[in-house]
């Protein structure tokens, strides 16, 4: 009897995926737990494993096929002995042996599986990003005739079809801005009214084109989304860093092995100073302020498909040396690519840190639903005046970038001394 | 006696209101129907349906006089007029009842009278002037339709001018007829008329028959009707009647000359006007532009809770239109979500004369007057097998199309079951189909829709068979 190999879902939430690559082929032999296959979504790739034992007999969907539906057939194996005529037969059989190892390590309770706001927003581009772009014919081909991106349409026609309507409103070469004023899901970044390439062509500048994965376009929508519909406001501190290098280099030093960094300090004094000065642990919702009563800490991590925010959830509520581990593993991952959906969805506020490149001050976009960002400068010794003497401490600048509508000035800039005060006196952030 | 009250109140069974009522019900409205004479309304009684059926007698007329073409020989045969318009009214007859069963299978009530508007939110109806019932309603719908338009000079007189009414219930087949207008139902009942043997004359103020279709498809008409014996006089007016005892002597102006033509019967179909008048329009804010009443893109009057489908407001005046607008009316009240404004340019026109007239969209003319740079597509039936099979190949299929997006922009048909096949045309402008969509398409052979195939084709030069 053979069995079906069926699409796994790497998150509640998700409908389809990538079937980015087969790591055995037709005829390969693979026992229960080996890596038969890898599935990308947006954001994160997972390793399939086989649940049987037997031959690879049939791959039905190819390497780098978009959009497959989950639970759909993508492979068949056959037991020892069986011949492939028996292949057909599978179609009959109950689908049942989905790949066991794909299940979330926590598996989500009824409450937690419950989609978080930033699931939710990211939702449609993710359809998108796989999916079909329903249009009709006519607004298919003007869409091609005048650079217009059709994911970038809200349809009006049936079902919420593109038709040349939806199309006459939209200018050449640019999307829809006007779906920024509906705020939610439908929101369309705008493209640069300008092609870069068209004008790369016509000045002769030379360059190479390289397509943009969907990790780029969720962030170019995220990111596009938040600038234009967010009320961004900032405020810079600057934290002294003396005591807190000096602490750490205590602890460091007590133990082999150990190594927190600054960052792993940052994020603990961030989520602790939330727990103190709880007005900044808020979303925006048009009903309702949403005050999350729980400090998770998403942390701006650099891959090489583009950004993307691992959490370290309850980090108030995490010592600093599971806050270090947790955070070497998560960011080695996410380099990898390899984060489970519920590892970067979510948090209740950022970090960002670009410290390490020296950068000494900058101020970050807000990634929603949270309403706050902080974004990390450099550590540099710098002269300060103390008691009317001049005085060399390391300093650090810290800029947040608040979501106007949920935090007033007046809050954000206290709940940043409440974080100054954490930093510059780092013994609280043992406890 | 107390106001009933329901939720939608529709005045006027036609195909717009019970259509309109039917969907109301269906959408968990408490729904009545109030109509003055018979449901089904004009269409099902005194328009398209019962002329179909007296067509269809023309049609197997025409069938049995060409009968050696198929190979019979019929040494004579005659007709019953009495018994070809006995079937006509029998086929109304059997859908009005039709229609009183589908009111009662959806639990719309039925109010036998005349509606009137006593302002907001409440209607009269009366019985021979006395009042039967007051009704109140949250939404009122009105679709009270049209009626024959009277010229001055032209006014019918029920025995020697008639209107469309008499001319489908006639006592006696007329020896000669002269049709006034040469719109659908001008030129129906010409058809039918000369198929089972009349004189027909047809007088039309336009420079050609049909004047919304397409100049081509016109002029193929035209010579298929002048062939069958049909008089046609265009640029033409009537001056003037002389009735007499039983018969008619029509003055017709033409060219500057007036032509004397003796008829036995006139028929004026020379358009519509409104049913407007008397329906409590005034006790409200209801606006009428030239007797029709004005609504937005989603049949709303401007007196709120008060709406208008039909032929009672802007045109075009068919049964297809006041249907559709029902249901967008009755949808967009529910605020159920997929609900859209009608496209006029999706809208098809149907004529059953001999050969049929079927089209939908921008003529030639049309387009170009509108800016459009267009590719044009023509394909004779005599090119297509199965027409010459059917021995019906006159009549040709046009297409229209935006040279720069490949947007079907209008079809225009002349021919056998044209009014059949026209609906592929308007399912494919109606989802936005391009010339490739049409192209890509795979028609049945042997059938005559293989022409419509041609003629897409034909407009970017790859015809096959021509």
């Amino acid at each position: 009897m053979p069995h079906n190999v069926l699409m796994p879902a790497l998150s509640p939430t998700m409908t389809e995926g990538k079937l980015a690559k087969w790591v055995k082929k037709e005829g390969d032999k693979v026992k229960a737990g080996d890596v038969i296959a890898e599935i990308e979504t947006d954001k994160a790739t997972m390793e399939v494993e086989a649940v049987d034992e037997g031959i690879l007999a049939k791959i039905v969907v190819p390497a780098g096929t978009d959009g497959v539906k989950v639970n759909s057939l993508i492979a068949q194996l056959l037991e020892e002995g069986e011949d492939a005529s028996a292949l057909g037969k599978a179609d009959a059989a109950p689908a049942v042996s989905a790949p066991k190892t794909v299940t979330p390590a926590n598996q989500p309770t009824a409450e937690a599986s419950k989609p978080a706001p930033t699931m939710a927003v990211s939702t449609p581009a993710q359809a998108k990003a796989g999916g079909r772009v329903f249009a009709s014919p006519l607004a298919k081909r003007i869409a091609k005739e005048k650079g217009i991106d059709l994911s970038t349409v809200k349809g009006s026609g049936p079902h919420g079809r593109i038709v040349k309507a939806d199309l006459d409103k939209a200018p050449a070469g640019a999307s829809a801005p006007k779906a920024a004023a509906q705020g939610g899901g439908t929101f369309t970044p705008a493209t640069s009214s300008v092609n870069a390439q068209a004008l790369a062509d016509a000045y002769g500048i030379p360059y190479t084109l390289s397509p943009n994965s969907g990790v780029r376009k969720v962030i170019a929508r995220r990111l596009s989304e938040s600038k234009q519909t967010v009320p961004h406001f900032y405020l810079t501190v600057d934290c002294e860093l003396d005591a807190l290098l000096a602490l750490r280099k205590q602890l460091n030093d007590s133990m082999d092995g150990l190594k927190i960094s600054v960052n792993d300090f940052i994020i603990k004094a961030t989520a602790v100073a939330l727990e103190k000065f709880p007005g900044a642990n808020v979303s925006w919702t048009d009903d309702n302020i949403v005050q999350y009563t729980r400090a998770d800490v998403s942390v701006a991590v650099a891959s090489p498909s583009g950004l993307i925010t691992p959490i370290i959830v309850n980090a108030a509520n995490k010592s600093l040396k599971v806050i270090s581990s947790e955070m070497k593993d998560l960011g080695m991952r996410a380099r990898e690519g390899k984060l489970k959906p519920q590892e970067f969805q979510g948090g209740t506020i950022s970090v960002s840190n670009l410290g390490m490149f020296g950068i000494s001050q900058f101020s970050a976009i807000i990634n929603p639903p949270q309403a706050a960002i902080l974004a990390v400068g450099a550590g540099q010794e710098r002269v300060v005046v103390k008691n009317g003497q001049m005085a060399v401490a390391n300093v650090m600048t810290v800029t947040a970038s608040f979501d106007h509508r949920a935090i007033d000035g007046a809050v954000g800039a206290e709940y940043l001394q409440v974080f100054k005060k954490l930093i510059e006196n780092p013994m609280g952030l043992l406890l | 006696m107390a106001d009933q009250s329901f939720d939608v109140v529709v005045v006027g069974g036609g195909p717009g209101g019970y259509v309109a009522a039917i969907r109301a019900a269906q959408l968990g409205f408490n729904t009545a129907l109030v109509e003055r004479e018979h449901l089904g309304g004009i269409c099902l009684n005194w328009g398209c349906i019962p002329t179909k059926a007296l067509l269809r007698s023309a049609e197997i007329n025409s069938l049995l006089q060409h009968a050696d073409q198929y190979g019979f020989k019929i040494d004579s045969y005659s007709f019953d007029f009495k018994k070809i318009i006995e079937r006509s009214r029998k086929v109304a007859g059997q859908l009005s009842g039709g229609i009183k069963h589908l009111m009662k299978k959806n639990k719309v009530t039925v109010f036998d009278g005349h509606g009137k508007l006593l302002g907001k939110g409440r209607l009269d109806v009366s019985k021979d002037g006395k009042n039967v019932a007051t009704v109140a309603a949250k939404h009122i719908i009105l679709a009270t339709g049209a009626r024959a338009r009277v010229l001055p000079g032209l006014e019918p007189d029920g025995k020697l001018v008639w209107t469309y009414k008499e001319a489908m219930n006639p006592e006696a087949m007329p020896k000669s007829v002269l049709v006034v207008g040469s719109g659908a139902i001008g030129i129906e009942f010409a058809s039918f008329y000369r198929q089972l043997g009349a004189e027909v004359t047809v007088v039309e103020v336009m420079d050609r028959v049909m004047p919304v279709e397409d100049v081509e498809i016109s002029a193929i008409a035209r010579k298929q009707f002048e062939k069958q014996g049909m008089k046609i006089i265009t640029n033409a007016k009537v001056v003037k009647l002389d009735r007499a005892a039983n018969d008619v002597t029509v003055h017709v102006e033409a060219g500057g000359k007036t032509e004397q033509i003796k008829v036995e019967r006139v028929i004026s179909a020379v358009g519509i006007v409104a049913n407007t008048e008397n329906i409590g329009v005034e006790n409200t804010k209801v606006k009428l532009d030239r007797g029709h009443i004005v609504v937005n893109e989603w049949l709303q009057t401007d007196e709120p809770g008060v709406y208008a489908i039909g032929d009672c407001v802007p045109g075009p005046w068919l049964a297809h239109k006041a249907s559709h607008e029902g249901v967008i009316c009755i949808e967009k009240i529910k605020g159920l979500p997929d609900v859209h404004p009608m496209k006029r340019e999706n809208i098809p026109g149907c004529t059953y004369c001999t050969p049929q007239v079927a089209s939908v969209g921008l003529t030639e003319a049309k387009a170009k007057e509108r800016g459009y740079d267009v590719k044009v597509g023509r394909f004779p039936f005599i090119g297509n097998g199965k027409a010459v099979a059917l021995g019906e190949t006159d009549g040709m299929i046009k297409t229209v199309f935006d040279a720069k997006t490949g947007e079907l922009l209008g079809a225009h048909m002349v021919g056998p079951e044209v009014t059949e096949m026209i609906q592929g045309y308007v399912v494919g402008k109606t989802m936005e189909t391009t010339e490739l969509d049409l192209m890509h398409t795979i028609f049945p052979h042997p059938t005559i829709s293989e022409a419509m195939h041609e003629s897409v084709l034909d407009a970017y030069g790859k015809a096959i068979h021509i």
